[in-house]
């Protein structure tokens, strides 16, 4: 059996869309996190509804408020044509739908995480003169690790395997927009279409397993540095 | 260096509202679970915000609710031990240390590491993670953390409390090297062990309620009769100074304080040391003539300064022996018979083996 190579396209292109949406989505994942779990503010009940709406919206209706706020007519997407960036239809508004749709599950991994963190810690971190930032950096931050990556294996998963919102925002054209579940499911739509369409299940299968071992690993390997084992 | 701070802070059912100042030396600040002494710790290392007060170090506005200064924990440079330790547990001994002298201020003047390892006894503990240490390790290298972030004054909080006997003899040598060394670091040292107070305050505070109910030099509050129920009738006592003359082939140290000699045994010091001697109130019995054919060779001379009478039946007596005060706890029936009033001599007859020089030391 032979591979077509609108499926390594699909491939490349699912795993360029994920990389791009994961790192994009860390930082504003810990920050959001951070402030769940650490700050106390008008608004936070709000927030973390937010945050969690694309957990319990069904992803076609999110593709489409996307569309709704992004779209070539839409006041946002204007503003973003203005400076040449397109969204709607494009391989960047996988990328956002991706960080969207991830962003409930690394937002919460990374919360627990530093929920788990002695505050006393950081206290006295700074009683010894460290600033704030300096605090998260080398006393939160190492100690939030296997959150961190746990967070972000889950965010780099539901990205390659994002499809609802996605195929809605930015459709499925092969070769631009295609990712993989969007490639698989067009080729299920073709009668024959069953062995590319399995070849590709396969990959995903593959990157959906070794990304959670990976973490695994590493999770693993950081918990027993800071046990101090 | 002076710290002097006020402040009043409003807990549910609880309210503390006191003034107090802090030179150069250990300040203890004594008093019961629940006295309030950690917040004023937390008040004055800026990890808590109290309703209303004010802390000023050498002239240095560190808080002033009124006129809405707050200088972040990291600026303050007060070196805080916790009651636990509160090691990072992902760094090793040696990167803890570290830690504080990271940001130790450029130009700053304090010990070196090398220094503070020697001083703290931590060679061999440097690659170790803080999981693997014991209690009292795990204190000795927060200690040691905290001052190599070169603090203008240490603020510990029970930093022996969580540790049991022994633990607490290998610590407390080094707190009375800290404070009798070359650092002369001034200490704001909160406990309520009376046992460690005795053995390393310069200056005591005694906290009720959340309001300072006594504070003065150690020797004077420890001898003073209405610091008694603040102390607990079985730990109060005063604290006296002595030099250790030699020690016999028995075991036991012949001392001298002002008002004549002692002889205790279980004296570790070397001869020409100067040790603090505790000797508690209810050890202390009173007789209007010398006594003889006792067991107990340590009497003193002593003259009544003052008779406290107590909520119960019994009542403290403030004694002066020598230049030295001494504190005895007896009935009021006794008072009535003895006919104790201020001002008569008589005799106190300590009970060697209460006295507690192996834990104090000087």
């Amino acid at each position: 059996m032979t591979v077509d190579a609108a499926a390594w396209d699909a491939l490349r292109l699912s795993l360029w869309v994920a990389c791009w949406a994961t790192l994009l989505a860390i930082p504003l994942a810990l920050w959001v996190a951070w402030l769940l779990a650490r700050r106390e503010f008008w608004g936070k009940a709000l927030l973390n509804a937010a945050v969690h709406l694309p957990l319990v919206l069904p992803p076609v209706v999110t593709g489409y408020l996307l569309l709704m706020a992004f779209g070539r007519n839409a006041p946002l997407g204007r503003a973003l044509d203005a400076i040449g960036l397109q969204l709607a239809f494009h391989w960047s508004g996988a990328v956002l739908a991706a960080i969207i749709m991830g962003f409930p599950l690394m937002v919460r991994a990374m919360r627990l995480a530093i929920e788990a963190v002695d505050p006393r810690l950081e206290d006295a971190a700074a009683t010894l003169g460290a600033p704030r930032a300096a605090v998260f950096v080398r006393v939160t931050l190492p100690l939030i690790l296997p959150g961190v990556l746990a967070g972000t294996v889950m965010g780099f998963a539901k990205a390659m395997g994002e499809f609802g919102a996605t195929i809605t925002f930015v459709a499925n054209i092969p070769g631009q927009t295609q990712t993989l579940p969007s490639a698989i499911w067009a080729a299920l739509q073709i009668p024959g279409g069953e062995g590319q369409a399995v070849a590709m299940v396969l990959m995903s299968s593959v990157i959906a397993v070794s990304a959670v071992l990976l973490s695994e690993v590493l999770a693993r390997r950081v918990a027993k540095r800071i046990a101090g084992a | 260096m002076t710290l002097s701070l006020s402040l009043s802070h409003r807990f549910d059912g609880f309210a503390l509202d006191l003034a107090l100042e802090a030179g150069p030396g250990i300040t203890a600040l004594f008093g019961r679970s629940g006295a309030g002494k950690s917040t004023v710790i937390n008040a004055v290392g800026g990890l808590l915000q109290p309703d209303r007060g004010r802390v000023v170090i050498d002239g240095e506005v560190l808080m002033d609710t009124e006129g809405g200064i707050y200088v972040p924990p990291h600026k303050r440079r007060l070196g805080t031990v916790f009651q636990d330790a509160r090691l990072f547990p992902h760094l090793t001994v040696a990167q803890n240390l570290m830690f504080g002298a990271r940001y130790a201020p450029r130009g700053s003047t304090g010990p070196a590491q090398k220094d503070v390892v020697a001083l703290l006894g931590l060679e061999t503990l440097l690659a170790r993670a803080p999981a693997t240490l014991s209690g009292g390790q795990k204190q000795r290298v927060a200690l040691g953390r905290a001052l190599l972030s070169h603090p203008r004054m240490l603020l510990m909080d029970e930093p022996l409390a969580s540790l049991d006997g022994p633990r607490k003899q290998e610590i407390l040598p080094f707190l009375e090297r800290l404070r009798d060394g070359p650092l002369g670091l001034p200490i704001l040292y909160v406990s309520h062990a009376v046992d460690e107070i005795a053995r390393l305050a310069d200056t005591l505070v005694l906290i009720q309620n959340g309001q300072v109910q006594a504070q003065g030099p150690l020797f004077d509050v420890m001898s003073d009769p209405a610091a008694v129920p603040l102390l607990g009738v079985r730990e109060a006592g005063a604290v006296i100074e002595a030099d250790v003359l030699e020690h016999g082939n028995d075991g036991i140290t012949t001392l001298r304080i002002s008002a004549g000699e002692l002889e205790l045994p279980g004296v570790h010091a070397d001869a020409g040391a100067r040790v603090r001697l505790r000797v508690l109130a209810q050890d202390v019995i009173l007789s209007l003539t010398r006594p003889e054919g006792l067991s107990s060779v340590n009497v003193l001379p002593v003259t009544v300064e003052a008779v406290h009478p107590g909520d119960g039946p019994g009542a403290a007596i403030a004694l002066r022996a020598g230049r030295d005060r001494l504190l005895s706890r007896v009935t009021a029936r006794a008072v009535a018979e003895l006919g104790l009033v201020p001002g008569m001599t008589c005799y106190a007859i300590l009970k060697a083996t209460t006295v507690a020089p192996g834990s104090i030391g000087r």
